[in-house]
């Protein structure tokens, strides 16, 4: 019973992290949401791995927070380099490409 | 004891992530409702018996991710945000909706469909057998990872360096 | 079971928390004015009673209590408030899993010294360690001052970095004693080795038998002395002891991150500070310094030797009462050897504390790693 509630919880927290990822504007939060999303299938992961007693989801799990570290290294890079050409972290000043 | 245990930490990893969310005002803040989320993520690994994934969570999320983020919010020291225009009324009553069924989905059909969860081995989740099959059975993806973390290491740095000219 | 777990945590409080941060108040203020050739504080009296100033402590509390709480304009009141606990917490609960005394059988019953015995208890004490990085940080970027935020960001990085260096240098104790729970580790401490064992080992020599009878506890300390020295300053510079304190550099930027803090919040960074140096010395002991056990008198030998004339249950009674006392002696040590090195090493600029960590330490620490892995592959593979 205990899996069923982490997935639903792992939903739950994957669909609070895309919807900050669309609605937000200061980057630096959608980066957090991309991280939340991350943990939410980090959960969903975990559970599995306990329903099915396979420690993939374990090593998995490992990898992923391997990634998101690497991830939001590289993201904050970007993040400190933008800022440094427009002054500003909102997404909407730096939507040259849009059409 | 369990399930209740799971309930509080479960609401307050959602708590935490809705504070990260609905706080336009303050970025510090937000990451700090995602400290709590970590935390309280960790903890529900380890109540799914998940201990070296759940330690390793609030040593690496919590205590060097969101501190990074920290950094840069106060080295960029910002300020207000707001969120983005609003759409179309339709899209929240079927988004509304499908979440909803989703839910159904999930919190019902779900737990037929799984059947009782496996009989775990004695150590399983501890840092012995994760270690063993980090080691063995998954040694190459170990490696690249080490890999990957170099590339990401030179990258950040070059992305973050002053140019000098 | 509940009752032991509350006994247990009673002592953490009272002695550990209770009695050793007033000492280390006085031991701050006695032992830096002994090295510098000073008298120190010994005003404070009750009823014309001085008693070389080891009422300062309270006479500090009071002061502390009695300050107005200023929370400067403009700065963020609920993360103002908020800081000082994010500092202190992680500095108590990290004694839960330090274990101040053995495992014994009383009758029928096991019970051993500690509050929570977790099977990978290093990788907790690590975790939580990492948690004390908000204190800091919230507290100088909450307090809306230049030099709050130079302290906290100099806070930051520091401690960040030097949380990998401590995990590292530790990977060399953990595969010499094959496991991360601390009771185990303190428990195998507990045997000696002898010293020029790997002669015999490893090249087949026979020891002569005057030098047979050299044996060494098993200690962190002898086991991994590079491991000990890198550790030592990493979990120093972790939690800001001088001379890693940039953070609060009290010359350079007044005083850093709690500059915008008075009355008994700044008496909780304080005591988070102070709270420290006992934890830093409880876990070196546990981890390097046998933590309870008592060198060349291990466990069997107590119980056995007193328990052939009095009886097993005062034989037990006797071997607590001294495992207990050996712990809290070796964190007195511990506790003077951080007084001693505060009060005699200059503060080092930042970015000499950031090329230590990055540039020394870290390739220090791996190539002890794999010192250690091929000690032991090597030793292992003979035996």
């Amino acid at each position: 019973m205990l899996v069923e509630k982490a997935v639903a919880l792992s939903a739950i927290l994957f669909v609070l992290g895309t919807l900050g990822a669309l609605t937000r504007r200061n980057l630096i939060v959608i980066l957090m949401s991309i991280e939340l999303m991350l943990n939410a299938v980090n959960l969903a992961l975990v559970a599995f791995s306990r329903q099915w007693g396979d420690l993939a989801g374990h090593v998995f799990v490992l990898m992923v927070i391997v990634v998101a570290a690497a991830e939001v290294a590289v993201g904050l890079g970007i993040v400190i380099a933008l800022f440094r050409n427009r002054e500003s972290v909102n997404v909407e000043d730096s939507s040259l490409l849009k059409w | 004891m369990i399930d209740f245990l799971f309930y509080v930490f479960a609401a307050l990893a959602v708590a935490g992530a809705l504070g990260m969310l609905l706080n336009t005002r303050n970025a510090v803040a937000g990451a700090l409702s995602l400290v709590g989320t970590m935390v309280a993520l960790g903890a529900i690994y380890v109540l799914l018996e998940a201990y070296l994934v759940g330690v390793l969570q609030i040593l690496v999320y919590a205590g060097a991710i969101v501190v990074l983020f920290l950094f840069v919010v106060m080295l960029l020291n910002l300020r207000q945000d707001e969120f983005s225009p609003e759409r179309l009324r339709i899209t929240k009553i079927v988004s509304v909706v499908i979440g909803a069924l989703v839910g159904i989905e999930l919190l019902v059909l779900l737990p037929a469909a799984l059947g009782p969860a496996a009989v775990l081995p004695e150590g399983f989740g501890g840092y012995r057998m994760v270690g063993a099959a980090l080691f063995t059975d998954w040694v190459l993806a170990f490696e690249v990872t080490s890999l990957l973390l170099l590339a990401a290491m030179v990258g950040a740095v070059i992305l973050a360096k002053r140019r000098i000219d | 079971m509940i009752l032991g777990v509350i006994i247990k945590l009673l002592f953490i409080v009272l002695v550990v928390a209770g009695l050793f941060l007033p000492l280390i108040t006085w031991v701050e203020r006695k032992q830096s004015a002994v090295m510098q050739d000073r008298i120190g504080a010994n005003r404070a009296d009750v009823f014309g009673l001085r008693l070389i100033g080891l009422l300062h402590p309270a006479a500090d509390v009071l002061k502390l209590l009695s300050k107005e709480d200023v929370v400067p304009a403009g700065a963020n009141r609920v993360l103002h408030q908020l800081a000082p606990a994010m500092a202190l917490v992680p500095a108590i609960v990290t004694l839960a899993v330090i274990p101040f005394g053995g495992t014994y059988t009383l009758g029928d019953t096991t019970f051993s010294l500690v509050v929570a015995d977790i099977d990978w208890g290093m990788l907790f004490v690590l975790a939580v360690g990492s948690l004390a990085t908000y204190g800091a940080v919230m507290a100088g970027w909450s307090s809306n001052s230049n030099w709050g935020l130079l302290g906290s960001m100099r806070a930051s990085a520091q401690m960040i970095s030097y949380e990998v260096t401590m995990g590292l240098s530790l990977v060399g104790l953990f595969m010499c004693f094959g496991t991360l729970k601390l009771t185990e580790m303190a428990a195998l401490q507990d045997q000696t080795f002898r010293l020029f064992g790997f002669l015999q080992h490893v090249f087949g020599i026979v020891v002569p038998g005057f030098l047979d009878w050299v044996r060494l506890p098993m200690w962190g300390l002898f086991l991994q002395p590079l491991g000990f020295i890198l550790f030592l300053t990493c979990i120093m510079a972790e939690n800001k002891r001088p001379p890693f304190d940039a953070p609060e550099g009290e010359s350079e930027i007044i005083a850093g991150y709690h500059m915008e803090y008075s009355g008994m919040r700044f008496g909780l960074f304080y005591t988070a500070e102070f709270l420290e140096v006992p934890v830093i010395g409880a876990i070196v002991a546990s981890l390097f310094l046998g933590g309870w056990t008592i060198p060349w008198l291990s466990t069997g030998d107590i119980v056995g030797g007193v328990g052939s004339v009095f009886g097993h249950g005062f034989a037990t009674g006797v071997a607590i009462v001294l495992h207990v006392t050996s712990f809290l002696l070796k964190v007195v040590i511990m506790i003077w050897f951080q007084m001693a090195l505060r009060w005699t090493l200059p503060r080092f600029r930042y970015d000499q504390v950031m090329d230590l960590c990055w540039k020394m330490i870290l390739p220090i620490s791996i190539a002890n790693v794999f010192v250690t892995g091929a000690l032991i592959l090597f030793l292992e593979r003979e035996a």
